[in-house]
């Protein structure tokens, strides 16, 4: 938890939760699991603010509490992880990619989910059909049935699972600990929803029906209906059974998709369909953390390619050698039988795709020959000064500066190795190189005090013009109310022009600057996630 | 093997063993480095295209959804007694109920809230009450009998009253929260100087001290 992650995490829970739960995040975020006294002591928040807050944090996945430790009564103890919450940045891209895979109503389901944390099945699947119901037009309405089929698809490709039972769940062997705790001393069995079997059976569901669509007339008169809709609950079979995205599933997805692009982009689309053919049939038999993929045979793959591409065998065969012998290592031969086993380098690729960020940001920070210098020393590893100056065929006073540059910011690194014990330094080699792991771990860092940066930036600036904005909602409000009850066009031109030019068009350049900054929180966020991909990789086989 | 020069560039060991001529030292550091520094290269432009603005409206519209829902806890503000233009408009706005109540198999039991129990235990409650009562009022007559005869007695039948109402531990905290609601007040009349005679006194004295 360093204090750039911590700051990062404070703000996104304050964008989406509100400050009592920022406040009681950045707490247990800060102090490792604590008990509920001490946070309302160590806070000075009241109780029941602190008991929503933990209600609130742990429905969203962001906070696990574990209960009666070996037994000796002692109070439940809650924490969180800068993982779960950094999650958060990324959740547009999820809606994104569910929308990719299953259309419109995947896309809503996803994002019930993600609102609200753990629902329950028939919940989701009528506010779902309301939803969609409302979008479509006058006289269609969207059935039950199409959402839930839609759900259990993500069910069976378990970007779906079941949220698991914590209450005294001492029974079930622990799997492996909950992703995101750091290794704790005593082997605390806090169930992941993989540890029980049934953590991707959709449950039988009595639910017929279509979606409502909510008349937009007066709006008290809405709230009225909406609340008798919810009063009205039947059963339907599923009461307890609560589901939760699975954003691991969504991160092999998302690692999956990283991979295929770079292999696009390296060589041709041909092959990339050859590695999604591979990664596909790899899905089911790979674990999450495994560095290879499980060995495919090539006759395996011919049999899968989708028949569109209509590839004749010998030519599959050169493209699979012209994968194994890029220097990118993407795709490994591991044996000889069925015509030559191949295996897709996981860990490897990761590696490589963080190495082509680093060069990427030194590129645009440094320049084209700074650059050149880094590559240099991550391919030679280590190199004395008049070395550098000869490979990268830089003269040697530029060649200097820009060492001295990148030294100070601490991308590249000096060894010094001695000839004597005694470390003289007319007497000692003085070797520059590059560690990947540390760097990138910095450039993580970097990168998570820019998005924070990007956020406190856009909430100054919505600061700075909230009267203007407050005006502006007011306006449409009034507009909207107008409208719906049938105004004349003077009246509404009459009302559109109580905001002056010059604010219409503070109001453009205001939302032109947060459109910009939250574009950039979303792409910076990308290369988070490689950079993080790349990290774990390396811990977990460590 | 000190340097010739004394100061700047002085080294204790031989520089061109690193490669370094004494020219061509980069300069010393004046101060902390700046804020805002020029940067050589600007920074690339963002990527633009119709996935980056389709996660774009995504994001904005779950901020603004994920802040009307319940979930969103503020803090305890005061209302404003008159309500605001703007919020009658706002308010249309909030989804949902403020209860929202999560499926309590999955939290721990502590987390639930509890309704507050006014009354523990109201059979025996009424008993203690009648009987508090009773003596209480006895105790009260008595203390305005006392009152107006001596000032000096209320010491004594306060601490007698509370020995005899004092019966049970139970009960005793009840009763004291009776009895201050039911005595006008339980101060020591002597021991409170309610000022009057501080302003009787000052006049008096005023005119013998001296005034600046």
């Amino acid at each position: 938890m360093t204090s750039q992650a911590v700051r990062l995490c404070g703000l996104l829970l304050r964008e989406h939760f509100g400050e009592v739960v920022e406040k009681v995040g950045t707490h247990l975020l800060r102090g490792g699991a604590q008990n509920l006294r001490t946070i309302i002591h160590e806070t000075g928040i009241p109780l029941d603010l602190v008991k929503k807050s933990l209600c609130v944090l742990v429905q969203h996945g962001a906070c696990v509490f574990s209960s009666d430790r070996k037994g000796t009564g002692s109070p439940t103890e809650y924490r969180t992880s800068c993982d779960s919450i950094l999650r958060i940045l990324r959740y547009p891209r999820y809606i994104y990619t569910a929308k990719t895979l299953y259309g419109d109503t995947g896309e809503l389901i996803i994002e019930e989910l993600l609102q609200r944390g753990h629902v329950t099945m028939s919940s989701t699947v009528k506010t779902v059909a309301d939803r969609l119901t409302q979008n479509m037009e006058e006289g269609c309405c969207m059935d039950y049935n199409e959402v839930t089929s839609a759900f259990s698809k993500l069910v069976e490709t378990h970007f779906l699972q079941r949220c698991p039972l914590m209450a005294g769940a001492g029974t079930t062997a622990s799997a492996t600990p909950a992703t995101g705790t750091p290794t704790a001393p005593v082997s605390i069995a806090v169930p992941t929803a993989e540890s029980f079997p049934d953590c991707y059976k959709v449950p039988h569901l009595t639910l017929v029906g279509r979606g409502k669509r909510q008349l937009c007339g007066e709006d008290g008169e809405d709230q009225r209906n909406a609340k008798k809709v919810k009063t009205d609950s039947q059963t339907h079979g599923d009461e307890r059974i609560c589901w939760q995205v699975n954003f691991e599933r969504f991160h092999l997805h998302f690692r999956d998709q990283a991979i295929i692009s770079a292999v696009v982009n390296k060589l041709d689309q041909m092959s990339s369909e050859i590695v999604r053919t591979m990664l596909r049939m790899s899905e089911v038999t790979t674990s999450p953390t495994a560095a290879y993929t499980k060995p495919l045979s090539a006759n395996e793959i011919f049999r899968s390619l989708p028949t569109s591409y209509n590839i004749p065998r010998p030519i599959l065969d050169q493209y699979l050698t012209l994968l194994v012998d890029d220097p990118m290592e993407f795709v490994g031969k591991s044996g000889e039988s069925g015509g030559g086993m191949f295996v897709v380098n996981l860990h490897r690729a990761l590696a490589n795709l963080a190495r082509a960020t680093l060069e990427s940001v030194v590129q645009e920070r440094f320049g084209s020959r700074s650059a050149r210098i880094f590559r240099l020393l991550l391919r030679k590893r280590h190199l004395e000064q008049k070395q550098v100056e000869d490979f990268a065929m830089i003269p040697a006073k530029e060649a200097k500066d820009m060492l001295y540059t990148l030294l100070s910011q601490n991308l590249v690194q000096l060894q010094e190795i001695p000839k004597t014990p005694d470390f003289a330094p007319s007497r000692t080699f003085y070797l520059y190189t590059v560690n990947q792991l540390p760097t990138a771990r910095m450039l993580l860092q970097n990168c998570y005090k820019t998005v924070g940066n990007l956020i406190e930036r856009r909430l100054f600036e919505s600061k700075e013009s909230k009267r203007l904005l407050e005006k502006s909602q007011r306006i449409e409000a009034i507009l909207a109310s107008l409208q719906a009850s049938g105004a004349e066009p003077e009246q509404l031109t009459e009302v559109e022009e109580m905001i002056t030019a010059t604010e219409k068009q503070q109001l453009e350049a205001l939302r032109l600057h947060i459109n910009k900054l939250d574009s950039a929180e979303n792409q910076v966020d990308e290369s988070i996630f490689l950079i993080e991909s790349y990290v774990t990789s390396t811990a977990s086989t460590s | 093997m000190g340097g010739k020069g004394r100061g700047i560039g002085a080294f204790t060991f031989n520089v061109e063993a690193l490669g370094i001529g004494r020219g061509s030292m980069p300069e010393a550091r004046v101060g902390p480095n700046a804020l805002f520094p020029n940067i050589d290269f600007k920074p690339v432009p963002l990527k633009v295209g119709e996935d980056e603005d389709y996660m774009l409206a995504l994001k904005q519209e779950m901020r603004g959804t994920m802040q009307r829902l319940p979930h969103n806890i503020k803090p305890q503000s005061n209302k404003a007694e008159v309500e605001r233009y703007t919020e009658r408009y706002l308010k249309q706005r909030l989804m949902e109920d403020d209860n929202w109540s999560p499926d309590w198999n999955l939290l721990p039991k502590e987390l639930k809230p509890q309704i507050k129990k006014t009354c523990a235990k109201p059979g025996t409650k009424k008993k203690s009450v009648k009987v508090s009562r009773k003596d209480a009022e006895e105790m009260l007559t008595k203390l305005d009998k006392l009152d107006k005869t001596e000032e000096g007695n209320p010491e004594k039948s306060d601490d007698e009253t509370e020995k005899k109402t004092g019966n049970e531990d139970e009960e005793i905290e009840e009763e004291a929260y009776e009895e201050e609601d039911v005595e006008e007040n339980d101060y020591i009349e002597n021991y409170f100087d309610n000022g009057e005679e501080f302003g009787g006194g000052s006049d008096d004295n005023m005119d013998t001290e001296a005034t600046f």
